[in-house]
């Protein structure tokens, strides 16, 4: 199984100028490493303010439990919200935070 | 989260006919009831806007608000409480339980949870245990050994009332090395059981909440088959007979009940074969035509051998109908314009749209365009949590990562307003049934543009540009056939009618046979083989059987459908696929954008060209749209001429640019492989499909879920609705198309 290359920061400027994609193959690769997760702790989006604001969450194990949000402000801009979700798994599979810019 | 919640008793109605409203609030004081006509629910930034309108009907106004419970969870009830009111007795059934861990599940008795009374065969840390309770205490007898998840076991449980001795037997049907799941236990109890409630099978009474209508609590989840009851404490031995559906006569004067599952698959009555006849019904629709304990794979077609599919598969979040009190009742006035309607809700901050369709008086069109509403697809999706069901599945089929709203966090709080065809139950198992009889979430104005709310561009356009039209639902093509298209020059779609039931694929053959023009104004149509119910209004049945992009997929030997015993699963498989209605069929999908039709030099033949009048050879169709940003997206379609693409049909125009984000679909491979997104494989693509019927007819196919979404853009003035509109004109115009050169 691939894992993510920390040192490849182009592709994270990639999904961050091109978030809904169509994507390259190579951050495609990227991206399918960062879906194998499964539910319990993952980061989602929640559209909580129909096309205007959308929040971050923690999914929970099974239906029924409350979804844990983060206590960041809101997006108000969806493509800042994949962004910051990107960004967050990126983290989790390289220990390090991609690049900004 | 919704506060405010309402259904309707029907979907579809016309004029001089009532329809009700159900409306269950949690919040005190009124709400505000007023019929609206959609013309256009997409109230997105890039959509056209909501456009709907106040009939003033005299339905409108404030109605005390009120919050309605909602039994969910399926269960068998006798009520018949004299009769199983045994100082002694036994209980044997064989169980297959998919969450025996989980406490507080009955199995089958008298039990009533209120009044901590009765009799129960229950399962309690994994293991079958009888249980009494006098109103005062409780007794517990366990088998002492745990049972395997998904595996058959034979539970006979006893008591004696002269002795106090209870006695419980758990035998699994399949054993292991090593493995001490077989237990016997037995005690003497100074208790006797107390008065209990209804017999219930998959749950016990609960009267707390409502003494005087004790609800069913306590649900099973799993399968049980041969379930019966004796009057007398007997040995496991002796009741062994009555695992084979018939009462030997030395057990004449003993049985109670005994019920046989297998009999009359589609109804809701259990039926008891014994003397007393007591009959049970059946209630939330569980999975019926499930394996049972005597399953031995030699047959697996339900209706071939009924007498191995006698066990039903109970779940705790099964629903049918929410059952709710009517709140106001509206009778269409006459004269009435056919179309998309809704009962708009509103308290406070809340709002909620039930909606329907208002059809012409049957026999009476008002228009020679029919609209014909993808109502069973709307059932399959209604109330769907994919975007927590799905798992790891969601974001790689989406590509994109998950994205809920506040309606997928409320159904995610509250399964008790059902599931969807998409999910699974709580044990894991996939959903065959659906029901209108509920609120929908996920289905209406101001939602996803997918389903009903991406289908309002097409009510919208034909509105803007002029074009009379009646709606008329898949549940009307259903029952009425090709009589009900008859009535109309030229049948158009939605933009994904994906569930048909036989009765609906062979009106459409049958309307495009005598001439009708068919536009199928969408992608991946007539894709599930489905069921309706032959009695039980708005419920709906399909198997996710052998292949196709599946949600979950059906058990082995568990594909023929309940409610007609037809093969369930892809109508590819069941030898009708989706070339043969509209020359086009599923070929790839992706949900992040979407691309254009580029015109091929067919279009340019006589027999097409017609259409593309006012658009240029080069120019791309549709680069532009509300749905991901394209005409050609989403659920997208492609010619096949083996699966049933007419000879003769002419790939107008084609889409082809999809990238490594769309993916093959999985019924038309038969190996792994690489190969299968849209940078490598050739078979993702959308085709753009004309061709002549008989009779004069022809069919015109968009084969892409996205196409409508572009029709609005640029105030209407585009090539995608100049297109549809060409298409239309000629469609509806009464001169024969000639067939073409030979």
């Amino acid at each position: 199984m691939l894992s993510i290359d920390p040192e490849r920061g182009d592709l994270a400027r990639e999904f961050r100028a091109r978030p809904f994609g169509p994507h390259s193959a190579e951050l495609q690769k990227v991206l399918n490493v960062m879906r194998w997760e499964g539910n319990e702790g993952k980061h989602v989006i929640v559209n909580t303010v129909p096309h205007k604001e959308w929040r971050i969450a923690r999914l929970p194990a099974r239906r029924g439990v409350a979804l844990d949000f983060c206590h960041r402000a809101p997006f108000t801009d969806l493509a800042e919200a994949f962004w910051h979700i990107f960004k967050l798994r990126w983290k989790q599979h390289t220990g390090r935070w991609p690049p900004e810019d | 989260m919704r506060r405010l919640l309402g259904y309707a008793d029907r979907i579809g109605v016309e004029p001089g006919q009532t329809i009700d409203f159900k409306v269950s609030s949690e919040d005190r004081g009124t709400f505000h009831l007023e019929i609206v006509h959609i013309r256009c629910g997409d109230d997105s930034p890039d959509g056209p806007g909501l456009k709907q309108e106040r009939l003033g009907a005299d339905v409108d106004g404030d109605y005390p608000a009120r919050y309605r419970w909602t039994q969910t969870g399926s269960f068998v009830a006798i009520d018949a409480p004299e009769a199983f009111a045994l100082p002694s007795f036994t209980l044997q059934a064989a169980i297959w339980s998919t969450l025996p861990a989980r406490e507080g599940q009955t199995v089958m008795g008298s039990w009533d949870a209120g009044r901590q009374s009765g009799y129960a065969l229950v399962l309690r840390q994994g293991q079958a245990a009888l249980q009494l309770g006098d109103g005062k205490e409780v007794a517990v007898l366990a088998s002492g050994a745990a049972m395997h998840e998904r595996h058959w076991y034979i539970v006979t449980a006893s008591f004696d009332a002269v002795s106090g001795r209870a006695a419980i037997l758990q035998q699994p049907l399949r054993r292991y090395a090593g493995q001490r799941d077989r237990s016997a236990a037995e005690a003497v109890f100074h208790l006797r059981p107390g008065p209990g409630g209804r017999f219930l099978i998959a749950a016990h009474n609960d009267s707390s909440p409502e003494p005087a209508r004790p609800r069913a609590a306590g649900h099973y989840n799993g399968k049980i088959d041969a379930a019966a009851v004796a009057r007398r404490a007997l040995a496991p031995a002796a009741m062994e007979p009555l695992l084979q559906p018939a009462i030997p006569a030395h057990l004449a004067d003993d049985v109670v009940a005994r019920w046989d599952f297998s009999r009359d698959m589609a109804g809701t009555t259990a039926y008891d074969i014994g003397p007393g006849a007591h009959h049970g019904v059946i209630v939330n629709l569980p999975t019926r035509a499930m394996k049972g304990w005597n399953h031995d794979h030699s047959e697996m077609a339900w209706p071939h051998k009924p007498q191995h599919y006698g066990a039903i598969h109970f779940h705790d979040d099964d629903l049918y109908d929410c059952a709710w009190q009517s709140d106001a009742s509206w009778r269409v006035p006459q004269g009435t314009k056919s179309g998309a309607y809704a009962a708009c809700l509103t308290q406070g901050e809340q709002w909620f749209y039930i909606p329907f369709w208002v059809r012409p008086p049957t026999g009476r069109p008002t228009a020679r365009l029919a609209l014909l509403i993808a109502t069973c697809s709307y059932y399959a999706y209604v109330n769907n949590h994919m975007s927590f069901d799905w798992g790891t599945l969601g974001e790689h089929s989406s590509n994109t990562f998950t994205l809920w709203d506040m309606e997928d966090v409320h159904l995610h709080m509250h399964p008790e307003h059902g599931l969807s065809m998409y999910d699974l139950h709580s044990d894991g198992s996939g959903v065959a049934y659906a029901s209108r009889l509920r609120p929908f979430m996920h289905m209406g104005p101001r939602d996803h543009l997918w389903q009903y709310n991406a289908d309002t561009h097409l009510t919208d356009w034909l509105e803007e540009k002029g074009i009379a039209f009646d709606t008329i639902t898949d549940d009307d093509l259903h029952a009425e056939g090709v009589e009900l298209l008859q009535h109309y020059d030229c049948v158009m779609t939605t933009t994904h009618p994906e569930y048909y039931t036989t009765a609906m694929m062979h009106a459409l053959l049958a309307y495009q046979n005598q001439g009708g023009r068919f536009v199928y104004s969408g992608g991946n149509g007539f894709y599930w083989r489905v069921a309706l119910h032959p009695e039980l209004p708005g419920a709906m049945e399909m198997r996710r059987a052998e292949d196709g992009m599946r949600s979950w997929i059906a058990e082995g030997g568990e594909y023929y459908m309940s409610f007609n015993g037809e093969l369930g699963g892809l109508w590819r498989r069941n030898g009708l696929a989706p070339e043969a209605i509209c020359g086009v069929g599923f070929a790839a999908q992706g949900f992040n954008f979407a691309t254009f039709y580029r015109r091929t030099p067919a279009s340019e033949d006589a027999r097409a060209a017609w259409m593309f009048e006012g658009i240029a050879r080069h120019e791309k169709i549709g680069d532009f749209g509300s749905v991901f940003g394209g005409a050609a997206g989403s659920e997208i379609d492609s010619t096949d001429a083996e699966a049933g693409t007419p000879p003769h049909a002419l790939i107008v125009a084609e889409a082809t640019d999809f990238g490594a984000d769309f993916h093959w679909v999985n019924e038309e491979f038969h190996h792994t492989h690489s190969a299968v997104n849209g940078e490598n494989c050739p078979h993702v693509r959308c085709d753009m499909v004309f061709y002549e019927t008989p009779a004069g007819g022809a069919v015109f196919s968009t084969g892409s879920i996205a196409f409508a979404g572009s029709l609005a853009y640029n105030g209407y003035d585009n090539n995608v609705s100049r297109l549809l509109e060409n298409v239309l004109r000629r469609f509806l115009d009464p001169a024969p198309f000639p067939p073409p050169p030979g």
